[in-house]
């Protein structure tokens, strides 16, 4: 045990010298915690729309302005023809371009139906989607009130219909960053953590350090402990700053949820981590090595946990990797934990999971680890 | 450093990996969601409804009589995205005041996620009205590039610059300083090799390799996820090269500035990544960021080649489309490169 | 007098695929020895002391280090001896004192035996000054001399030094020499791998190692009249002459 600690004070000592490594490891992740929430944003705004109005009637011109009051949409220009429209969207100027017909008012009116041509540019399909919805949506107002104009309404209406009143719980402001932003949290203080953990215990390999290590009486689980601990508390340290400092005073984001628990969740979560961090360095001879190893496994967890995109939505065979990623627990506890105020009871198999990966990781690397060859 | 055979192996398959995973599996469309139908009404109408709601494979449909705490809690454990609820007099209302009202309540957790849920269970319940009245506007619309609104046409040429960019940077920032800490840099430097050789010595295995993971990831991409190469394929390898280069010199500046083969890969990672990720453009849509992100997002050479592989390989275009993109890159190549060779040098002395 | 055995080793081998680093070599050391273990680069030298170190797994043959197994006792091993690698031995982002501390704390000394260890050290290298400065910082002889001191600094029976004196000067090495009698006449087995042939003339016996193989072992002054030859050099280069490998 004595040995222990003195391990751990050679660490600390090391990595408390190392100052460029310092500012890095709070610096940066502070950083990418104030950037990323306010860039990382679905809803849409801004969209580019180019008009061809080959109309020019006062329906047409309704239209247009309602579409640009509904500020969803910038009307960048007003071309002649479809192709004039359409080299806008060759030149990213625009997303999407409406055609309204000639005659388009009259013939609504007396054919009591007309057309309207909708093309947008899809390449980023959600934006296509969601702008040819939006659009829709305002289409169909502007039908209901041309509508109006023509037929009247009779009692409340003349054909039963249902209403749909929808309501929302949690986040009732619909903010995208009290989703985002411990999600994001997660994974910086993932990245740290772990890529650290495994480039510092690598490095010692490199060097060649390991083998006066080797040499001594050092037991196998006193160097891993000596290797985890301090690696963890920053894990612990960077995790505190992020939701107490940045999260609640920029974002306004407190926990609704029992914060000893989301602690311990950590706790457990950083043991895991750091495991898989000196499993790796465990398997690599140079840095170079774990830097793509970590690098690979990072990219793949943080894609495959539910950060960005729902891990429900993906194929079965990729839902499986998602579930067997242990980030994806984590993301899944803080949003739970944090957002909804979830409680033991209902992360009781998260729990599980994550004690079952820390044993895993850390039991493989103690196993694998060899003094002597 | 072909004899490292882990690394290799990763420089390979990481691309790989990635490709797969963002066409296969990465979607903003919200499939599987699982939610309650609380039918209290039991009639003919809320009974039809909740068929049609299961029918759908968006949804995953629990039918329980709940209250709305237990709704919540289910919320709370993650049970359910999204709650329907027909009251008692939903009948009623429906053949009496000719207007019935049913209730979405969603867990606004993801907002996204809910309002594409509320979007949809809304979608069911108009369509199952279907009004046809006159005065009818109809809309025709054609998605131009990507008519069947596939993720991986946006997410591959992201990743492509993704990709390239990361490892070409944390290859020669690591490689370079691993040789200062060694101090083999010394020996180098005092031998007759100009400096500017040792550089681009060291930079033309990394530039090879770079270019083989490119043609892995098109010839991925068209084969599996049927991801086109539209425009000219020369073109885009010429371009390609020239963000190589760029992302090669980036990986050079770090290396003047990190002492330790440590600090050049923390930098290089943590630094990098997530600022690629999200300023190219692919994963969120730069419009919707705060203005002076915007700005910023310019300085991040992955926006520029995500620009211009999107009009070479989608779109389709040639060179004259892409020019002004194309002289940005070049630009901060130089000077990239400018400052290296100058800090370089003051090094050594 | 029956002097003390603690290092016995019968028919040590070594193999790495079909390679033979270490062929059955068999040798005794003695407590307080100054043994020397010479040998051109790539005769194996510092595979052999990796398996008496408990380092590395011996593909046959044995080896009893202080007493103890080198295959089931390597962690009983490792408590009685100290080590030294030309390589490196120090942690140079630590300051001297800090080493000490870590070392000696590793090694099981309590931790007012450690402060008087430190001082006694420090002192005796003169050292007194640079307690405070980073390891890194230091000249590479004071290293190694400080090296040395630390690897001592649990009394082991037995401390091995891989290749100590590269790259010193003339005068730091005899007084690290001066380090190593000291240690051998308190009862240290010094065990000593090197390819100056001129140290070798400063052990109590050394052993020649030619492509894996022991082709010698006696004292300098036997070997040299047995070889017939004015100095150890040329007695090197008598057995070397046969030698097949040339580089680790």
């Amino acid at each position: 045990m004595k040995t222990l600690i003195f391990l751990l004070q050679k660490e600390f000592k090391q990595i408390f010298r190392n100052k460029i490594l310092l500012a890095l490891i709070f610096i940066i992740p502070v950083v990418q915690l104030l950037i990323f929430p306010l860039a990382a944003d679905y809803e849409m705004k801004n969209i580019s729309i180019v008009v061809v109005d080959h109309d020019h009637s006062p329906y047409s011109r309704k239209l247009i302005s309602k579409i640009v009051a509904s500020g969803y949409f910038n009307l960048y220009a007003s071309a002649g023809s479809f192709e004039e429209a359409f080299r806008f969207i060759e030149n990213d100027k625009a997303d999407l371009v409406l055609e309204i017909p000639k005659n388009f008012e009259r013939e609504l009116v007396v054919e009591k139906s007309q057309q309207l041509f909708i093309a947008a540019n899809a390449i980023n399909g959600i934006k296509a989607g969601l702008g040819g919805a939006y659009i829709n949506r305002i289409i169909v107002d502007f039908n209901t009130d041309v509508r109006l104009e023509w037929i009247q309404p009779e009692r409340f209406n003349a054909v039963p219909v249902i209403q749909v009143t929808s309501s929302n719980r949690f986040n009732p402001g619909m903010n995208y960053r009290f989703f985002m932003v411990p999600g994001i949290l997660v994974f910086l203080v993932t990245l740290v953590a772990s890529y650290m953990c495994a480039l510092n215990t690598v490095r010692e390999k490199e060097i060649g350090t390991i083998e006066q290590i080797n040499v001594t009486p050092i037991k196998k689980y006193q160097f891993i402990l000596g290797k985890l601990i301090p690696f963890w508390v920053i894990g612990v340290f960077v995790f505190t700053v992020g939701l107490f400092i940045v999260a609640r005073l920029v974002y306004g984001i407190i926990p609704l949820g029992s914060i000893t628990l989301l602690f311990a969740y950590l706790a457990v979560y950083l043991v895991a981590m750091l495991g898989l961090g000196l499993l790796v360095s465990t398997y690599c001879q140079t840095q170079q090595q774990v830097m793509f190893v970590m690098f690979f496994f990072m990219m793949i967890f943080v894609l495959m946990s539910g950060l960005f995109t729902p891990i429900e939505s993906m194929p079965a065979w990729a839902y499986v990797i998602a579930r067997c990623n242990p980030v994806t627990y984590f993301m899944e506890v803080i949003r739970m934990v944090v957002l909804k105020g979830s409680r033991l009871a209902d992360i009781r198999l998260h729990f599980i999971v994550m004690f079952g990966f820390a044993l895993l990781f850390n039991l493989w690397a103690v196993i694998h680890y060899k003094k002597t060859t | 450093m072909f004899r490292d055979r882990k690394t290799l192996l990763i420089l390979f398959g990481l691309p790989i990996a990635q490709i797969l995973l963002f066409g296969f599996a990465l979607t903003n469309e919200i499939k599987n969601s699982r939610i309650v139908v609380c039918d209290y009404a039991k009639c003919g109408i809320s009974r039809q409804l909740t068929e049609k709601f299961a029918a759908n494979n968006n949804f995953i449909v629990e039918e329980a009589l709940l209250s709305h705490h237990q709704i919540e809690d289910a919320f709370r454990s993650g049970r359910i995205k999204l709650a329907v609820v027909f009251p008692l007099d939903f009948e009623d209302d429906y053949q009496h005041l000719n207007q019935a009202h049913v209730q979405l309540i969603a867990d606004a957790t993801d907002p996204n996620t809910a309002n594409m849920l509320t979007a949809y269970a809304t979608n069911i319940i108009m369509e199952y009205q279907n009004l046809s009245l006159p005065y009818q506007i109809n809309t025709e619309t054609r998605m131009i590039y990507n008519p069947e609104l596939k993720g991986a046409i946006n997410f591959v040429p992201g990743v492509m610059a993704l990709v390239l960019m990361l490892v070409c940077v944390m290859m020669t920032s690591a490689s370079i300083v691993r040789e200062k800490e060694y101090g083999t840099m010394e020996v180098l430097l005092v031998s007759p090799l100009n400096p500017f050789m040792l550089i681009i010595s060291k930079a033309i295995p990394y530039l090879l390799l770079s270019l083989v993971n490119l043609i892995v990831i098109i010839l991925l991409s068209i084969t599996l996820l049927g991801v086109p190469v539209n425009g000219s394929l020369l073109l885009l390898f010429l371009i390609s090269i020239l963000f190589i280069i760029t992302a090669l010199s980036l990986g050079l500046l770090i290396s003047n500035v990190a002492q330790t083969q440590q600090t050049a890969i923390l930098v290089s990672l943590i630094g990098l990544m997530v600022p690629t990720i999200l300023f190219t453009g692919f994963t969120f849509p730069l419009e919707n960021m705060p203005v002076v992100l915007q700005w910023l997002a310019n300085i991040v050479p992955a926006k520029w080649y995500y620009t211009i592989v999107k009009s070479i390989m989608i779109k389709g275009l040639g060179f004259g489309a892409i020019w002004k993109e194309t002289l940005v890159l070049a630009v901060m190549t130089c000077l990239l490169l400018m400052i290296s060779f100058k800090k370089f040098k003051v090094r050594l002395e | 007098m029956q002097k003390d055995i603690v290092i016995q080793v019968n028919n040590l081998t070594k193999c790495f695929g079909d390679f033979t680093a270490v062929d059955t070599i068999s040798f005794e050391v003695y407590r307080g020895e100054v043994f020397g273990f010479l040998g051109a680069n790539g005769a194996g030298k510092t595979t052999a002391m990796r398996m008496l170190c408990g380092l590395s797994t011996p593909t046959s043959g044995e080896a009893a280090i202080a007493g103890y197994d080198v295959y089931r006792q390597t962690e009983n091993i490792k408590k009685s001896i100290g080590y030294m690698s030309q390589k490196f031995s120090l942690y140079e982002d630590l300051t001297v004192a800090e080493n000490i501390k870590l070392f000696g704390g590793i090694y099981g000394l309590t931790n007012q035996e450690i402060k008087e260890k430190s001082a006694q050290l420090t002192g005796r290298l003169y050292m007194n000054d640079q307690r405070h400065k980073m390891v890194g910082s230091l000249p590479l002889g004071w290293k190694q001399k400080l090296a040395f001191s630390i690897a001592i600094i649990h009394q082991p029976k037995i401390v091995f030094l891989d290749e100590p004196t590269g790259g010193v000067d003339p005068v730091t090495r005899r007084q690290f020499w001066n380090l190593i009698y000291d240690a051998a006449a308190q009862g240290i087995t010094v065990f000593i791998t090197t390819h100056y042939m001129d140290e070798a003339e400063y052990c109590n016996r050394i052993s020649m190692m030619v492509d894996g193989k022991i082709k010698a072992l006696d004292s300098p002054s036997n070997l040299k009249r047995q070889f017939s030859s004015g100095s150890m050099y040329e007695v090197f280069l008598r057995l070397a002459r046969g030698a097949q490998r040339t580089s680790d």
